[in-house]
């Protein structure tokens, strides 16, 4: 999958080309507004770039819509339909028959940690659960890409490792290519293959770093010296790019 | 409470005065506590409102009888029951109220469902809804009852004109209460549809129908209460049947008995509608689930 996409005009985003081998997990990171949504809703097909294009296995998505899936950062499930109902929207509207979708999303809300939840309304599940859900919805919608902007963002630190294990537990089952979004660099050195730190003012890629930590990771991983080193150097460049005006402050 | 102040020394005494004089500083003998109101039984409730309304009616027909009221401006409640009766065995009452409650319920129908779709309709294109809602708003203001001539003169003085006064009344309510849930429609709920690939007919009919439906249902019961207006005023205008033109014509023949009479059957029709509505509302909203 590769997509040049430089956004003239504002000037929201420089040239950019990113590249990402099938069945991998990729990060983004980086300070608000570097464009990171930007690069989301162009890979969606919401929003045409003004130059560059989307390629997914070779073929070009520029601007199609429904090709990958998207999962917001809010969980938008619908209140009026139950979580059962809710997870199948995707096949829903590709046409797939009421009954066939239910039937095929049902095992998985069982084995992927909402079973007694299927008919209930997303108004009575914890945040946790309601992302879980949304998660799935994105899932269940079969593309091979699927694009997440920060899914644990709003959530507690307790459940965000819960999450965290559940999200790797399903990538690992489903083989799917991620793109994630995060301001979180523990959280993205854990969970990928490769992070790309992004900066601001146009927004670019200011450096990629591999992760070449062993799979499964466990939570102890996070402690390893390699760990520890990108860790350090995520921060160095997200450091400099979010206070280019460290130095003035240090000096009053 | 021996906490004393003994930091100030200075003007011992105009401190001391001032406090022997502070009456109402807490103390446990006069401790305050919260207030209670005690709560009467219910059917200490229902004493009180029945005795009140029969005490208003008998206050009434007292002073109709020794002439502290005057009768004939003010009828009086043994006139009025006579009167009910007649107008309810020989008169025209079922004639009556059934042209009132056809008018209202074909007014308040169409009025909320055209009005619904219309409100509905605005989500399809910002132009049409930025060029199309001034007049929304210019007849919103326009205070539709002073129409009300117009429209008999057009749809004459049958059934029609009184639906169609009805029907202005409603439809305006529905329309920019319905346009205010498309306003309040999250954007980023059709972006997640046009990810996943939705079309905007499966946009409108997944997520903002339902989306809007408990706005449209809000204004239910308003509409009820402005169609029966619409209804009785054009009755007063002109009309052969309903009971606006009971009323109309029992005032202009100085038979105020008939007029409280049909008040009181209009009132009762009022309220039946209005109950109605407000559980037909329960039932939608917990179909709807909001």
């Amino acid at each position: 999958m590769t997509f040049p996409t430089p956004s003239g005009g504002f000037a929201a985003l420089a040239p950019i080309t990113l590249s990402i081998p099938q069945g991998r997990f990729v990060s983004l990171i980086g300070p608000s507004g570097c464009g990171k949504s930007t690069i989301f809703n162009i890979i969606a097909g919401l929003l045409e770039p003004t130059s560059g294009r989307v390629l997914i296995d070779g073929v070009d998505a520029t601007g199609t819509i429904g090709r990958v899936g998207y999962m917001l950062q809010k969980d938008l499930l619908l209140p009026w339909r139950t979580v059962l109902d809710n997870v199948v929207l995707g096949m829903e509207i590709q046409s797939v028959p009421m009954r066939v979708a239910r039937e095929r999303a049902l095992p998985l809300l069982h084995r992927y940690g909402l079973s007694g939840f299927e008919y209930l309304h997303p108004s009575s599940l914890s945040g946790g659960m309601r992302q879980r859900a949304a998660l799935l919805r994105t899932l269940l919608f079969d593309t091979d890409v699927i694009l997440l902007d920060e899914p644990f963002g709003a959530l507690d630190a307790q459940t965000k490792l819960q999450m965290q294990e559940w999200l790797m537990q399903l990538w690992s089952d489903f083989g799917k290519t991620v793109l994630f979004v995060t301001h979180d660099v523990e959280e993205a050195i854990y969970l990928s293959d490769e992070v790309h730190v992004m900066g601001t003012r146009p927004g670019r890629i200011i450096a990629s770093i591999p992760v070449h930590l062993a799979r499964p990771r466990l939570r102890l991983s996070a402690l390893a010296p390699e760990f520890l080193t990108i860790k350090e150097r995520c921060l160095e460049l997200l450091d400099v790019n979010l206070a280019p005006s460290a130095p003035v402050n240090a000096a009053a | 409470m021996t906490v004393q102040d003994t930091s100030t020394l200075g003007d011992v005494a105009a401190l001391q005065q001032a406090r022997s004089g502070e009456s109402t500083k807490p103390t446990f003998g006069a401790a305050r506590r919260l207030p209670v109101q005690k709560d009467w039984p219910t059917w200490a409730l229902v004493l009180a409102q029945v005795g009140i309304l029969v005490a208003a009616i008998g206050g009434w027909e007292v002073g109709a009888r020794t002439g502290f009221i005057d009768a004939f401006f003010w009828s009086q409640p043994s006139a009025i029951f006579r009167t009910l009766t007649i107008f309810f065995t020989t008169g025209d009452a079922w004639t009556d109220i059934g042209f009132t409650f056809r008018s209202t319920i074909f007014g308040f129908l169409l009025g909320t469902t055209l009005g619904s779709l219309i409100g509905l309709s605005f989500w399809w294109s910002r132009n049409y809804a930025a060029i199309v809602q001034p007049y929304i708003i210019c007849f919103e203001s326009i205070p539709k009852l002073a129409l009300a001539p117009l429209v008999i003169l057009v749809f004459g003085i049958g059934l029609s004109s009184k639906v169609a006064i009805a029907m202005a009344l409603t439809i305006v309510v529905s329309t920019l209460t319905t346009y205010a849930g498309v306003k309040a429609l999250d954007p980023d709920g059709e972006k997640l549809f046009y990810s996943l690939g939705a079309t905007r007919t499966q946009v409108f009919r997944k997520l903002v129908v339902p989306f809007c439906l408990p706005w449209i249902i809000s204004v239910l019961r308003v509409n009820i209460g402005l169609a029966l207006t619409g209804a009785i005023v054009g009755e007063f205008i002109a009309s052969q049947h309903g009971l606006g033109r009971a009323i109309l014509y029992a005032g202009q023949t100085y038979d105020i008995a008939l007029v409280w009479v049909a008040v009181l059957v209009l009132s009762t029709l009022a309220v039946v509608m209005y109950a109605t509505v407000s559980w037909l509302e329960g039932m939608l909203r917990k179909g709807v689930r909001q």
